[in-house]
């Protein structure tokens, strides 16, 4: 369940202190938020959304309505594309793609640094730097039924 | 701003739409550009609509611009319609591209677009009507009906594609359908010509790949995933603790099995085969072997059940069999009857009956129903133009001529249906006729022949689906044939041949011909069981009482759904009609399609030779059952199913839990100890327990095999592994008992899994049960409820392990076997390969393989290794990479020249 742990981390850096409770959904296993009041919410990008409103740091979604489509259009540009099973090439015209977009910026908004940023900088961690990735992932999966059964 | 769009793209539709919201605020300009324009400077790929904002930069993403709109105009954010936009990328997006791709670029039609995209148009159906809103977030429409709408407009608006079951998504659509702006876009973007509007566009699109397919349905679990509540662990807890006492009393099976008053009553058949054709692994998964899971799973349930089916003996195909073989048509039947059993009974099919259609009581019956239908005046008489063979000298029955279908140009279309198409077909409107068995040319001549009288029983029909289809668990594809069947109306449909072998017409100036065997063979269900009871009636005239599931592959549903019902309706006798009209898609072999004249596909009297035992070839099939969309048995899966799935999975747990009791409490289970994280984990296996119920009462198959046993075992497995009783087992008194609590549940969950797989697996299930010397009763009840029913101090026996590893060459050698000489067999433009995908740790074993194989190879190169060492390991790698992409459900990649995307 990689998607929760990423929201743990991100709860982490907005500083919200209570842990939430996450389940995972499907063969996908999208990331399920419980909620207390109200009912839970589904999706990576939504639940990061809602926890960035919840620790009060609103201005991480964008303060203009530019800006707040820009964030919402690469957090969608995240789960689609980046977590999208890609193909060697495909990866490829990704990198390329965002290296020139980002010659003359310095976060995806341009100056201010966002959502949008966090997300992107941890999905594209799956195939930039696998090790980190390995960090992230919860020791659970790393450990298949077969290594039971060596033991 | 400019907005950038191009003829037909789908995406136009809810950014013109959302539009509206800004008119009057800023200024809009919209440019037409080429489908293949690259309008954002920096991405590779072009993309349409694209909206270039004053600032100079650009939003690309459909919903982004559809957002950007609706803020300008002071609207705000929220949770729920993020979470919209959000599954609307993600799941609805992927599905949706390739069910237009299929629509408008391929031209399919029915099912084939509808099918993949049920469960997304299921889940906007469930969330209205259970949030009791008109709209998707809340009383006023907002940005997440704009997009969804949009995107959903080019397929709905044909009211073929907007299932009339989803009461709620229609009138959302409708609502929204009617509002100007939106009314204005489709207009715009569609111009009055419907989807095909969407065609230059599309067309200049690589297909979409659809998204790896995934369990049919599980939208009661996902409201279910919340946490448990005290209160089911607690009932969880007393349930477990009551254990085999709350059993049922043992009954033993009834011999006849006949339906009860006041008890739930179950009447299963599945089609019956044809008897001249050994069936092959298609026609065994189509029906009997889903039935049989269904048959079994009933019976668990304590259900009164009854499954039944036999051979389809009557018609030309025997008379012709009979003729090649020196034989008569009788002894042809006999023959092939034996040859059928023998193959259902080693596939351990659990039939109460397996009978023919050959008897005094098929006459009888039939006659009957003939006798009430003409009385009723249901019957018409009239003269027939009909393709009579000269060289043969004999008029030819449908299946005996061939030619091109009138409708699709299908050049093997059969005198009665076409297989590309689907459609019905008279045999004397195929153009260039002929004889399938001289080759020549066959004429028209003119007989005499009854009709049924289908338009005048249609209010009749159309009265009983009515009240039937609602809650039924009818399939999509079967409500979806029957409904375009009414749509175009129906037919007066002869029911007589000029044959001789067949139930004869009782009726005189008919004495020379018989009853045609779709008019009777359905009535085979009715005779069979008079052959098994003479009490049948209490089957078949129980309308109230019993419950009749009729399993079939698709091109069975006109018959079941439609001219059997409209013959019992006409007679007028209480007749017990269909209830859950269960039916398949199409089984492909490999990437074509079955075919026993060109020796390509395994058939059923050879799947015992294979050496792979039956319970495996049952699982396989049913994991790949063509439920919701054709699929394909691969080898190369199937291997990887046995070794993953089922060896080192689920063998591999059961054989665990009973080796620990073996091993280290001398083969008695020990005493537990329940900790509140174990009444925890009582609780969710009852979950898990109850959702693996509401699959199998709707006949989920592969939707409950993929699912249910594997979350059982899983939660065992991690349990297993966070409590290690192995190391326990050698501590401190404490940690000896903990042990014994971990190892006992451990064990009562593989005793509930025996039970679980007992539909799918009878053998490997009563296996496990020696094994854990289960006690009877436990074996043949299935509660809702997790019991222990291996209570401490319970012996068990010997525990060894369940499955064999399948070997590469092995599955090699078979491949080689069966694949018919390689021939490539495309009938359909593109048989997509459902091959189920694997769990992401699969995939990341196999990613982990390739790459590290990938770096022998290129180390193998730098030394300028020797060639035949390199080439083994490209091998290798190459194989890696197959298993990879199989694994992840994508096409192979071709390794002739670059597909430039």
């Amino acid at each position: 369940m990689a998607a929760a742990a990423e929201l743990k981390l991100l709860e982490k850096s907005l500083g919200l202190s209570k842990g939430n409770k996450y389940s995972a959904q499907g063969e996908r296993q999208i990331p399920v938020l419980q909620t207390n009041n109200g009912p839970s919410l589904t999706g990576l990008t939504t639940i990061a959304t809602h926890l960035v409103k919840e620790a009060n740091k609103e201005y991480l979604l964008g303060s203009t309505a530019e800006e707040k489509a820009t964030v919402q259009q690469w957090l969608e540009y995240r789960v689609t594309r980046v977590d999208g099973h890609s193909n060697k090439e495909d990866i490829h015209t990704l990198l390329k793609d965002l290296n020139l977009y980002l010659e003359d910026k310095v976060y995806l908004t341009g100056y201010n640094f966002t959502l949008a940023d966090i997300l992107l900088y941890y999905g594209l961690h799956r195939f930039i730097c696998p090790l980190v990735w390995l960090l992230i992932t919860p020791v659970t999966q790393c450990f298949s039924s077969s290594d039971f059964t060596s033991r | 701003m400019r907005l950038f769009v191009s003829e037909g793209a789908p995406g136009s539709l809810p950014v013109l739409a959302a539009a509206g919201r800004v008119r009057g605020r800023a200024e809009l300009l919209i440019s037409t550009v080429g489908p293949e324009e690259c309008v954002v400077p920096f991405l590779t790929q072009p993309k349409v609509p694209v909206l270039q904002l004053d600032s100079g930069n650009y939003l690309f993403s459909t919903t982004a611009i559809c957002r950007y709109f609706f803020l300008l105009s002071g609207w705000e954010q929220d949770d729920l319609t993020n979470q919209w936009l959000e599954w609307e990328a993600t799941e609805l997006q992927p599905t949706l591209s390739a069910a237009l791709y299929y629509l408008v670029v391929q031209g399919k039609k029915g099912e084939d677009v509808l099918g993949p995209l049920r469960r997304a148009l299921t889940h906007i159906d469930h969330s209205l009507s259970r949030q009791n809103c008109p709209f998707l977030a809340g009383e006023t429409e907002s940005l997440a009906d704009i997009v969804l709408w949009g995107v959903l407009y080019p397929l709905l608006q044909d009211p073929a594609y907007l299932p009339e079951e989803l009461g709620a998504l229609r009138s959302w659509f409708q609502t929204l359908s009617t509002q100007e702006p939106c009314q204005r876009a489709a207009e715009t973007v569609l111009k009055q010509q419907g989807v095909l509007a969407l065609r230059p566009y599309l067309q200049k699109q690589s297909q979409p790949s659809l998204p790896e397919e995934k369990a049919v349905s599980n939208e009661p679990e996902e409201e279910e995933l919340a946490t448990l509540s005290e209160e089911e662990i607690a009932m969880a807890v007393t349930a477990w603790e009551k254990g085999l006492g709350s059993l049922p009393s043992f009954r033993p099976q009834q011999n006849p099995v006949l339906p009860v008053a006041g008890e739930r009553n179950v009447l299963i058949t599945s089609a019956l085969p044809y008897v001249n054709n050994v069936p092959h692994l298609g026609n065994i998964i189509g029906c009997v072997l889903s039935a049989d899971v269904f048959a079994r799973y009933s019976r668990l349930r304590q259900w009164n059940t009854l499954y039944l089916c036999g051979t389809d003996e009557y018609g030309t195909a025997t008379e012709t069999k009979a003729m090649e073989e020196g034989l008569t048509p009788q002894e042809i039947c006999d023959k092939y009857h034996n040859i059928h059993a023998d193959i259902y009974r080693w596939f351990n099919i659990s039939f109460d009956i397996f009978g023919r259609t050959t008897t005094p009581q098929q006459t009888k019956i039939t006659q009957d129903i003939f006798h009430r239908l003409l009385a009723r005046g249901f019957v018409l008489q009239d003269s027939v133009e009909q393709l009579r063979c000269e060289r043969c000298a004999r008029f030819l029955a449908d299946r005996f001529v061939e030619g091109i279908c009138p409708f699709c140009g299908y050049e093997e279309a059969r005198g009665d249906q076409c297989d590309k198409c689907g459609k019905l077909i008279n045999a004397i409107e195929l153009k260039k006729p002929q004889c399938k068995v001289c080759r020549s040319c066959p004429v028209v001549k003119s007989s005499q022949h009854l009709f049924l009288d289908l338009p005048k029983l249609e209010k009749r029909l159309e009265e009983w689906l009515g009240k039937t289809l609602p809650g039924s668990d009818w399939t999509p594809n079967a409500r979806f044939i029957i409904r375009s069947w009414l749509r175009d109306g129906l037919k007066p449909r002869c029911i007589t041949r000029d044959l001789k072998w067949g139930t004869p017409v009782p009726l005189k100036g008919f004495e020379d011909k018989v009853f045609y065997v779709w008019f009777d063979a359905t009535i085979g269900y009715l005779s069979i069981t008079a052959n098994y009871t003479d009490q049948w009636e209490r089957w078949w005239k129980n309308p109230e009482q019993v419950d009749l599931y009729q399993f079939m592959a698709k091109d069975n549903v006109p018959f079941h759904g439609l001219v059997f019902p409209c013959s019992a309706l006409g007679a007028e006798d209480n007749y017990t009609l269909v209830k859950h009209l269960i039916a398949t898609e199409y089984l492909n072999y490999e990437d074509g399609k079955f075919s026993k004249s060109r020796g390509v596909g395994v058939f059923g009297d050879m799947a015992q030779d294979t050496g792979i035992p039956a319970d495996i070839w049952r699982f396989y099939l049913l994991y790949i059952r063509p439920e919701g969309q054709d699929s394909a048995f691969s080898w190369t899966d199937m291997l990887l199913k046995n070794n993953s799935e089922l060896l080192n999975n689920l063998g591999n747990f059961i054989n665990r839990a009973g080796m620990f009791v073996s091993k280290f409490f001398g083969g008695s289970v020990p005493e537990m100890v329940l900790t509140p994280d174990d009444q925890r984990l009582l609780a969710h296996i009852t979950l898990e327990l109850r959702h693996y119920h509401q699959l199998l009462e709707k006949v989920r198959i592969p939707g409950c095999l993929t699912q249910y046993p594997h979350h059982i075992f899983d939660s065992g497995n991690q349990y297993i592994q966070v409590n290690e009783p192995w190391k326990r087992i050698k501590g401190t008194e404490a940690d000896r008992q903990r042990a014994g609590t971990v190892t006992g549940l451990a064990v009562n969950i593989a005793a509930l899994l025996s039970i679980m797989l007992q539909p799918f697996m009878p053998t490997v299930s009563a296996t496990i049960q020696t094994q854990l010397q289960l006690p009877l009763p436990a074996c043949s009840v299935l509660l809702t409820k997790f019991l222990c029913t291996l209570p401490a101090g319970h012996q068990i026996g010997m525990v060894t392990p369940l499955f064999q590893k399948l070997e590469n060459d092995q599955i090699e050698s078979l491949r080689q076997r069966f694949g018919g000489g390689q021939v490539k067999v495309s009938h359909k433009p593109a048989v997509v390969e459902t091959v189920k995908t694997v769990g992401p740790q699969q995939i990341q074993m196999l990613m982990d393989e390739v790459t590290k194989q990938g770096s022998i190879v290129r180390e193998l190169k730098a030394q300028k290794a020797d060639k035949n060492q390199v080439a083994a390991e490209v091998a290798k790698l190459l194989d890696l990479k197959k298993q990879l992409a199989l694994a992840e459900g994508k096409p192979l990649e071709t390794p002739k020249g670059k597909k430039k995307k």
